[in-house]
C-alpha cells in the first residue's frame, strides 16, 4: 500500500477515527504551503496532494517538507524511483530537508499534475524521532516518474505541530491542493 | 471535526466476470480509494480500470516493481487502461492478488487525473506500485474494472470504493 494508508493500518478500516484537518490550495503567488497549530490529538498524520509549480521545466520537479519551522540538517531522506526504463535510489543525509517529493512543472503538459501521498507516524511522541513514508508520481503519457521516500526528523523531544511544503522554485499553481488528515488512535 | 473515509460501496463477484462497475459515483468526496482482492480466470490475466466508461487511448502508467532478485521499471502512453493488478507479472488462476489504486481530486473538473497504483500480483512473484494518468478534466463517476488478456474476473474477488473528504 502507499506509505501507511488508513485502511493498512487495521487491515479494516474503522471510519469514524479518519478526520480532515485541513485543505489548502496553490495562491499561484508562493511556492509555500503551510500546515499551522496541527492538533496533537491524533495519534498519525496523512497528508494527500495535487500539485504542480510554475517553474519552467518539465520532467519533474522536487517537492520538500520542513517541520516545525526547523530548516537545521536535521533531516535524512532515502528514496527509490521508477521512471518507465531503470529503477534508481538515491539519499541525503544531514539536510535541511526531506527531499524528493515529485510534482509537475510548467512546461510540462496542461492539466497534469503530480501526486503524493505523505504518512507521519506518532507525530506528537516527545520520545523518538520522526519517520515519514511518502509516495509520490506524475506521468504526462511520454514521461513518468515514481518514488518512494522514507525521510526521518532527527528531534526525538518535540510533538511535530506545523508542516512546511516547498517547491523548488516557482509557486504552486492554484489547482494545487494539499489536504491533511488526522487517524486517532485507540 | 468529521470523520471521513466512508464506504461507498463493495461488491462481492457471485461467478466469474468480464468486468465490474461501479457507476454513479458521488462528486461529494475529495479522493477515492478503491481496494481490490481477486483472481482471473486464464494464467496471465492482468486486472484494470478505466473511467467514466473511456475505451480511447486516453490513459498512461509508469510503474516499478520487483521481483526479490532485481528491480525495473516499464510504462505505457495512449494506452486503453491504467493497471490495477499485475503490470509486470500476471495474476495466476487461483492466486489472491491485491491492489489499492488511489484517485485523488477525482472529481475536479480543472485538471486530468492521476492515479497511485500499489498491488502484489501474486504471493509468489512480484510486488509493484504504478502511477497513471488520465487525459481528461471531467470528474470520474464510474470506475469500470475489467480483466485483459482473455481473463475474467473470478468468482469471490472482492472490490471495495471508499470516499475521502477533505475540509
Amino acid at each position: 500500500m502507499f506509505g501507511i494508508m488508513a485502511s493498512q493500518i487495521t487491515g479494516h478500516l474503522s471510519t469514524n477515527s479518519y478526520e480532515s484537518i485541513a485543505t489548502l490550495s496553490g495562491t499561484g503567488s508562493s511556492g509555500v504551503i503551510s500546515f499551522t497549530s496541527i492538533p496533537s490529538t491524533y495519534k498519525h498524520l496523512q497528508l494527500r496532494y495535487i500539485a504542480r509549480d510554475t517553474r519552467s521545466t518539465s520532467g519533474g520537479n522536487t517537492i520538500y517538507l520542513t517541520v516545525n519551522g526547523d530548516s537545521s540538517t536535521n533531516y535524512s531522506t532515502h528514496d527509490i524511483e521508477a521512471n518507465g526504463a531503470s529503477v534508481a535510489a538515491g539519499a541525503e543525509t544531514n539536510g535541511t530537508r526531506v527531499n524528493f517529493g515529485v510534482v509537475t512543472s510548467a512546461n510540462d503538459g496542461a492539466n497534469m499534475y503530480g501526486v503524493g501521498i505523505l504518512d507521519i507516524l506518532d507525530y506528537q511522541n516527545v520520545n523518538k524521532n520522526k519517520t515519514f513514508r511518502w509516495l509520490s508520481g506524475f506521468d504526462t503519457n511520454g514521461a513518468g516518474l515514481l518514488r518512494f521516500i522514507s525521510g526521518a526528523w532527527y528531534n526525538p523531544s518535540t510533538a511535530i505541530n506545523r508542516i512546511d511544503l516547498n517547491a523548488t522554485s516557482g509557486n504552486w499553481t492554484t489547482a494545487s491542493q494539499f489536504a491533511l488528515y488526522g487517524i486517532k488512535g485507540a | 471535526m468529521a470523520s471521513t473515509y466512508t464506504p461507498i460501496a463493495t461488491t462481492t463477484l457471485g461467478s466469474a466476470a468480464a468486468s465490474y462497475t461501479f457507476s454513479s459515483i458521488p462528486s461529494t468526496y475529495t479522493d477515492l480509494v478503491l481496494v481490490g482482492n481477486a483472481s482471473t480466470t486464464v494464467a496471465n490475466g492482468s486486472i484494470t480500470m478505466q473511467f467514466n466508461g473511456d475505451t480511447g487511448t486516453n490513459y498512461s502508467y509508469t510503474f516499478l516493481y520487483g521481483t526479490g532478485s532485481a528491480a525495473g521499471s516499464s510504462r505505457s502512453s495512449n494506452a486503453q487502461i491504467i493497471g490495477l493488478m499485475g503490470f509486470a507479472a500476471q495474476v495466476p488462476i487461483g492466486d489472491r492478488a491485491m491492489g489499492i489504486a488511489q484517485l485523488q481530486n477525482y472529481s475536479n473538473t480543472s485538471t486530468y487525473k492521476t492515479v497511485l497504483v500499489r498491488n502484489n500480483p501474486s504471493v509468489s512473484s512480484t510486488v509493484e506500485a504504478a502511477v497513471g494518468l488520465w487525459r481528461s478534466t471531467s470528474a470520474i463517476n464510474s470506475i469500470t474494472i475489467l480483466a485483459i488478456s482473455g481473463a475474467s474476473i473470478a468468482s469471490g474477488s472482492t472490490f471495495t470504493l471508499y470516499g475521502i473528504a477533505a475540509a
